[in-house]
């Protein structure tokens, strides 16, 4: 099993679900973040009071998955998320070693 | 019930109008008896309400969305607070010192006597003068209307010494500043003895009394005060300019009772007061958005707000002793510059103004006293016949600010230092840091 994570445009989120539907992942877990990387923030003036920021707004996506179709979803979250331009984001990929649901006690590939 | 008296001004020159006062006296035994219009009735009692409106959700919502989260509540408490005080105080004795008999001696015109104390003697049937001879309002009416002017001035002050003064504190330097400042003041201006009044200062609505007598204060208070921790460098965005937003067109709404009612009848010189709140307030909110974008920044939501406020305060002593294009050219000029005093002024000199009370109450209300001698002469179009020349309306305007600016000063170093006696001003560092919801009302604004 593999964690994916992948850190993206907000606007990009509904593209990079239904590519993902379509690979066959099943569920993930979506987080508002902030942060930075090469992508600056913006600066707010408020009555002259100048305030940079340089987080930036971006979601996280987590999906564990099979080993066996792990490349076919970063493949679908790279090509959905993908502007072209700084600040797109990353993907990061983890081995899991247990995973377990909740309401039946079914463990690994079965309890995704 | 003839001594009290709103203002000078009005189609009338102010020398007319004062000339014909003791007239008025004389002729008060002999003349028919005054009556009551239940038109002018029935637009006192709406404007009383309207200057309420403008407090209790207008400036706390426009201060509440200026300030960080954690302190939203404690904005929004201590304006309604020092509000509902200012009316408790105002009909113990504050009417009365502001609109009551003249004293004698070295204290005529500064202040009233305390005849009216408990408001003894108004009754239901009790009337006060408007501008019109012959037409008068009941006392309760007026009694209302004034206390709400009271009432907005004091929350006002507030906005400098948000983030970081105590509530305990708020409500004792309301009481000392409402007693010792407020109350003088509205009775030299508005008051028919009182000094400016006699000397024929133009403040329609309140720009000396209400904005600069604020404006000057809270400097003071806020430089004596200090600074909120981490200021300048920290981030101190408002939370909330959605709020801000709202509280703007509620003050922009309630103003019209504010100005218009500021006739204290309902007739063609409060609809003067009505058409120039439109246009000079509408004016200053685009202006000021120009100005930023003449420094390079982009026309923004809170310029437009601020810049509304400053045509409101500009335009208020002005509502009824200008045309509309003056009032215009008030707005337009008052909104420039106090987005100059905000955005240069207050960095080069380095105080803590939170909401930039001084910036926009007092600048705005000194460009507005001052600017009503010139839209008020006829010469501009202004509805001044002449009873003064510009030079002498002018000087007489700049007494009466000067005095103002000194009297507020002093009596706000008197009243903070009362309250720092008796109760301590700031919170503590860690309420600070943690808000003063939390710190002095053990609230949050927001629970998600």
């Amino acid at each position: 099993m593999k964690l994916i994570i992948a850190i993206i445009k907000p606007f990009k989120l509904d593209e990079v679900r239904e590519a993902l539907t379509e690979v066959g992942v099943a569920g993930m877990t979506v987080t508002e973040v902030k942060g930075f990387g090469r992508q600056k923030g913006q600066t707010e003036i408020y009555r002259g009071a100048e305030y940079s920021t340089n987080m930036v707004p971006k979601i996280k996506i987590e999906i564990v998955c099979d080993s066996a179709i792990s490349d076919r979803v970063v493949e679908a979250i790279q090509a959905a998320a993908n502007t072209g331009a700084i600040g797109d984001g990353k993907i990061f990929v983890l081995d899991v070693g247990q995973a377990v649901r909740i309401r039946t006690g079914e463990t690994d590939e079965t309890a995704l | 019930m003839k001594q009290s008296l709103k203002l000078a001004g009005l189609g009338l020159g102010a020398a007319a109008l004062f000339a014909a006062l003791p007239a008025w006296a004389q002729d008060a035994a002999a003349a028919p008896a005054a009556t009551v219009n239940k038109g002018d009735t029935a637009w006192m009692l709406t404007s009383s309400i309207l200057v309420l409106m403008m407090i209790v959700p207008g400036l706390a919502l426009f201060y509440g969305g200026l300030v960080r989260t954690k302190n939203m509540l404690s904005v929004m408490t201590q304006v309604g607070a020092v509000a509902a005080l200012a009316m408790l105080l105002w009909i113990l004795y504050g009417y009365t010192m502001a609109f009551g008999p003249d004293n004698s001696g070295f204290i005529a015109g500064f202040i009233g006597t305390f005849d009216k104390a408990f408001l003894k003697g108004v009754t239901a049937a009790s009337n006060v003068a408007t501008f019109t001879a012959g037409v008068e309002i009941p006392e309760y009416v007026f009694v209302c209307f004034q206390m709400t002017f009271a009432a907005i001035t004091v929350a006002l002050v507030l906005g400098s010494v948000v983030e970081r003064i105590k509530f305990s504190a708020v409500m004792v330097f309301a009481i000392v500043w409402l007693t010792i400042v407020y109350f003088p003041i509205a009775h030299m201006v508005w008051a028919a003895t009182g000094v400016f009044f006699k000397a024929g200062a133009l403040d329609f609505a309140g720009g000396t009394v209400v904005h600069i007598n604020s404006g000057v204060s809270a400097l003071v208070a806020c430089v004596i005060l200090g600074k909120r921790i981490g200021y300048p460098t920290e981030r101190m965005a408002p939370h909330s300019l959605t709020m801000t937003g709202i509280g703007t067109g509620l003050l922009w709404v309630g103003w019209f009772g504010f100005n218009a009612g500021s006739a204290l009848e309902a007739n063609g010189v409060a609809g003067l007061a009505m058409i120039n709140t439109f246009v000079a307030t509408a004016a200053g909110g685009l202006f000021w958005m120009l100005a930023e974008r003449v420094f390079g920044h982009k026309g923004s939501a809170l310029g437009f707000c601020s810049g509304i406020i400053a045509g409101l305060v500009a335009v208020t002593p002005a509502a009824g002793n200008s045309s509309p294009f003056g009032a215009v050219v008030l707005g337009a000029v008052a909104a420039v510059v106090c987005f100059l005093a905000v955005s240069k002024l207050k960095p080069a000199l380095g105080y803590d103004d939170a909401l930039d009370t001084f910036g926009v109450h007092g600048i705005g209300g000194m460009i507005g006293a001052i600017g009503t001698a010139v839209v008020n002469d006829a010469m501009f179009g202004g509805p001044g016949n002449g009873g003064k020349p510009l030079a002498a309306q002018l000087m007489v305007q700049i007494e009466a600010v000067a005095t103002t600016i000194v009297w507020a000063a002093v009596g706000t170093v008197i009243a903070i230092y009362v309250a720092k006696a008796l109760t301590g001003l700031r919170i503590s560092t860690e309420g600070e840091r943690e808000g003063l919801d939390l710190a002095d009302h053990g609230e949050r604004a927001y629970n998600y």
